[in-house]
């Protein structure tokens, strides 16, 4: 190996001391920025939003620019890029604490036993109601969904995992229920309703419509989840069981399944609450009713979203005699009820990492 | 203009995992430092200290000394970055990077730091520094391809081009040849030996032979015992090292390789 | 996904009554997926193609379904490109903070706190935009009609109730940051930390790290979660019906009282009142959007694949 090596250029003097801005100078050109802006909102008078975002904006500019003169532009940059990714998080945090906090706080005087417990049959302008109706729907509903939905996400996914490796309709199967997470919530209740219209006239409105339109949205969601922990099963297990002579279906039913229990469990808790929310499909093919129905094939029936969104677009009038700034009485049943809503969609998907949490050392180690 | 490098009292920490502990070397210039002994001892946490990659690790830190020329490596006013341009580095694997050609590989270091870098200055880098790899006559025609098309001796020497692109004073290697076939592998030390007229280069490497051909000096990592911090067994010339080291247990772990 | 080539453990054949069985319920059920996505599109089509052709009382204020279901589209389209502007950066953003800029006692919260982003229902944001957001954006509104009134979108005159396809754009973006950045985050740990490496040795930032080795493994993955977020912000229905006012009509101005509705919120605010005709036309627009949506999903894998295919080369 001998080629010809070209004389070496003459080389730069070692320099690894670059000049560098002190490690405080973020802090410094942070309390810079805060005062500065606060200085200006008191001159011009603006409000707390206002001197916040003035301040992380001179901050994004200050802290560069002072690395530019000092460090050269490749820091700058690198300053620059990361001053915008902390304060694309820190601004991240805020939609949802707002959200939760207004929630609290216009939900909470509203919940007591009576708005548990009272429907809005024959309620007018701001007497006592309640939403009782609509979590006897919502239950209702998102059960049967559920009941629909698991065994056919389950079945399906094993048989993705068990049967269909290497198929074609496997992997049509596995591109379509990817297309089905992109559907549209309420295109999915525009097809339920076409299918019962077109079986039952079309002013028919009922419960379990909106189970099916629920049941398009979670399948989905449930195929995907239970597909990926029957992959986490590993194969000597499956193996062990078809030694002993065990058939193909025992050892699903009585290996692979129990083994992934916790985390198909953890998958259909997260799949129910996220189509426990759902309003569209379930205003258009459910409809709306005031009172009890528990009959889920006959009749309108109310979710709570639903009613959520009804008593927003009808609030009914303040009364002449409330204080000023008190809210229509449908817009505090609304906060009242999204409370609601909220809690029970934090609770189920804090049981769901919990369940997760907790099955997760016989599940999770085989394989990343 | 190659540089020495003095490691004196180095303690280097994983959080609060203490894994390589006291060590004292000399790494002349325009030399072939080898750092050998068993997995887990500590050689490329040490490698990875001489150009502060191991800030790259959350948690990562080391106490003690080291003097590059003269200037104290981890003083604060030292630019990591300013260091690794200085102190370059090829990996046990090769690492191309994969949406780049074989040109821009070369270029990548030379991009960061310039941003306009003229075409025939730049032809002129890549050409240089492919030679100095002994790269040039197998890919002079498909410049413009995938760095991830070549074989894995040739992306080796690629990443060695690329890190001698920047021109860089030091080099360090950990385990270079490790996934190499035995071919490519004496390319590559030949490569080290040419490298070595203007590079001071620091390689670890598991392969006895290739420590005593291509080294000068030679460090014995070993661990104490197992769950106990590595540390510098001996350090030697690499000749008195494979001859007659002055420790035991160097002498067993040579001999024990060579069988 | 991943189809796996390794050789399945070969059971004894599944000859087995209880076998049979078994197997033709699990190939039952994957072929009721199928079978249900066909027959979405069918009945959608079965109700919805006759709507195509009403009399134009069905339409009002327009004539015909076209120019009706064309305004809707226009604001749909409008509404979701408002939305991905505002949080594909902030969803990227937040991805390479967990990914590589969080220290690890950080990164977690965010993660956590971003998750729950995505359980709030849909008809809670809506309520939180229309009431809350909504007003607390109106001095936005002055101030982009005040200083940014050049630019078509801003032409104003500013909203004073905040009902505008801004506000619902700023919701909707709340509303898909979540999956966004989920599906970023995945694709930026997954960069190999090896080419990391490299990059660092060389000398190079954290930020030319990030561009030289991350980025270029993530491209395919992060066109495919702004192409989700798209798809579903598209499909969003309440956020926006409970925000917007809507008025049938072509326009960029994203700040003024006049706003187009979206296909999703205009069958929810329809829907209550509407005649069997007007029902049909509502499902077609419903069968436009699916179309609509479903090519979006399609042409997101078709990025991704095509660019796994180029790495992979
Ligand atoms: N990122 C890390 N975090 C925590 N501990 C680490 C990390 N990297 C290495 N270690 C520990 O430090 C010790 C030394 O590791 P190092 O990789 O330096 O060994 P090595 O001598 O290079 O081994 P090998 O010959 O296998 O490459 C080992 O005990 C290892 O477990
Ligand atoms: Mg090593």
């Amino acid at each position: 190996m001998t080629t010809t090596l070209e004389e070496a250029p003459p080389r730069r003097p070692l320099t690894m001391t670059a000049p560098r801005l002190p490690g405080w100078a973020p802090v410094l050109v942070g309390v810079l920025a805060v005062c500065g802006s606060g200085l200006l909102a008191l001159l011009a008078g603006w409000g707390a939003v206002a001197v916040f975002a003035l301040a992380v904006l001179g901050f994004l500019v200050a802290l560069p620019l002072w690395s530019l003169a000092v460090e050269g532009q490749r820091s700058a940059t690198d300053r620059l890029m990361t001053s915008l990714v902390w304060t694309a998080s820190g601004v991240a945090v805020v939609p949802l604490a707002w959200l939760v906090l207004t929630v609290v706080r216009h939900g909470l005087p509203e919940v007591n036993a009576s708005f548990l417990t009272f429907d809005m049959r024959n309620v007018v302008g701001d007497q006592q109601g309640g939403i009782y109706h609509a979590i006897i729907g919502t239950l209702l509903v998102t059960l049967a969904a559920a009941a629909i939905s698991v065994p056919i996400g389950l079945f399906c996914a094993i048989y993705l995992v068990e049967y269909g490796k290497g198929k074609r309709l496997a992997r049509w199967v596995t591109f379509l229920v990817d297309v089905m997470t992109g559907i549209p919530s309420i295109v999915a209740g525009l097809f339920a309703l076409a299918l019962f219209v077109l079986l039952f006239g079309p002013e028919i409105r009922l419960g379990f419509g909106g189970s099916v339109a629920l049941s398009l949205l979670m399948v989905p969601i449930v195929v995907r989840s239970t597909e990926e922990m029957l992959r986490l099963v590993p194969d000597d297990l499956r193996e062990a069981s078809y030694a002993l002579g065990v058939p193909k279906w025992r050892t699903i039913v009585k290996v692979v399944l129990p083994t992934s229990l916790g985390g198909i469990i953890t998958g259909v808790m997260l799949a129910t609450a996220r189509v426990i929310g759902e309003t569209a499909p379930l205003l258009v093919v459910a409809g709306k009713t005031d009172s009890v129905n528990v009959n889920l094939f006959g009749e309108r029936m109310t979710t709570l979203p639903v009613y959520i969104y009804y008593q927003f677009t009808q609030p009914g009038t303040v009364p002449f005699d409330a204080p000023p700034g008190t809210e229509a009485p449908g817009i505090a049943r609304a906060w009242g009820a999204a409370l609601v809503l909220i809690a029970i969609v934090m609770a189920l998907n804090l049981v769901a990492r919990l369940v997760g949490r907790i099955f997760a050392p016989g599940t999770n180690q085989k394989k990343g | 203009m190659a540089r020495s490098i003095d490691v004196s009292d180095l303690d280097i920490y994983y959080g609060d995992f203490l894994a390589v502990q006291g060590v004292n070397l000399t790494v002349r210039a325009r030399s072939v430092t080898a750092f050998i002994g068993p997995s887990g001892c500590g050689k490329s946490t040490m490698l990875r200290s001489l150009n502060r990659m191991h800030e790259v690790i959350p948690g990562a830190r080391v106490e003690g000394k080291v003097m590059v020329d003269g200037q104290s490596l981890y003083d604060p006013s030292i630019d990591p970055v300013a260091v690794r341009r200085q102190i370059g580095m090829v990996f046990q694997r090769p690492n191309p990077f994969p949406t780049m050609s074989i040109y821009d590989n070369v270029l990548a270091g030379n991009r960061l730091n310039s941003r306009r870098m003229k075409k025939a200055e730049a032809d002129d880098v890549v050409e240089r520094s492919l030679r100095r790899a002994n790269l040039w006559a197998e890919v002079k025609d498909r410049l413009g391809r995938p760095g991830m098309g070549l074989s894995g001796g040739q992306q080796q020497r690629l990443c060695i081009a690329r890190a001698i692109a920047v021109e860089p004073q030091v080099l360090l290697m950990d385990e270079p040849c490790s996934a190499l076939d035995p071919i490519s592998t004496s390319a590559i030390e030949d490569l080290i030996h040419e490298l070595k007229a203007d590079y001071t280069i620091v390689i670890v490497t598991h392969n006895m032979q290739q420590a005593a051909r291509v080294s000068d000096d030679t460090g014995f990592f070993n661990l104490k015992a197992a769950g106990q911090p590595g540390h510098l067994v001996e350090f030697n010339a690499t000749r008195k090292m494979f001859s007659n080291p002055d420790n035991a247990a160097t002498e067993a772990y040579i001999s024990g390789r060579f069988g | 996904m991943t189809t796996t080539t390794e050789a399945e453990p070969q059971p004894r054949p599944a000859t087995g009554r209880g076998d049979r069985v078994f197997q033709g319920l699990a190939t039952a059920a994957g072929i009721t997926i199928l079978a249900a996505l066909a027959a979405v599109f069918v009945f959608l089509a079965i109700e919805g193609v006759p709507g195509i052709g009403k009399p134009a009382s069905s339409y009002r204020p327009l004539e015909s379904f076209w120019p009706y279901v064309g305004r809707l589209l226009f604001g749909t389209v409008l509404a979701a490109l408002v939305a991905l502007v505002i949080a594909a950066p902030f969803a990227l953003g937040i991805a390479l903070f967990i990914s590589h800029y969080a220290p690890r006692a950080l990164a977690v919260p965010v993660a956590y706190v971003v998750d729950l982003l995505a359980a709030v229902p849909s008809v809670v944001f809506g309520l939180w935009g229309a009431r809350v957001l909504g007003p607390h954006l109106v001095p936005v509104h002055a101030w982009l009609d005040e200083h940014a009134g050049w630019l078509p979108f801003f032409a104003g005159p500013g909203s004073v109730t905040g009902k505008t396809v801004l506000t619902a754009g700023t919701v909707l973006a709340i509303m898909i940051l979540p999956i966004i950045t989920a599906i970023c985050r995945e694709v930026f740990v997954q960069a190999p930390r090896l080419d990391e490496e490299a990059a660092l040795a060389l000398g190079a930032t954290r930020w030319e790290m990030v561009r030289l080795s991350v980025f270029p493994y993530a491209r395919s993955g992060i066109v495919s979660a702004v192409m989700l977020g798209l798809g579903r912000a598209l499909g969003e229905t309440m956020a926006v019906a409970m925000v917007l006012s809507a008025s049938p009509v072509y326009t960029l101005n994203l700040i003024s009282s006049t706003n187009p509705a979206t296909i999703a919120s205009n069958i929810a605010s329809s829907f209550q009142e509407a005649t069997p005709d007007k029902l049909a036309v509502l499902i077609a627009t419903g069968l436009v959007l699916f179309v609509f949506t479903f090519a979006v999903n399609f042409a997101a894998r078709a990025v991704v694949a095509r660019s796994e295919q180029r790495l992979r080369r």
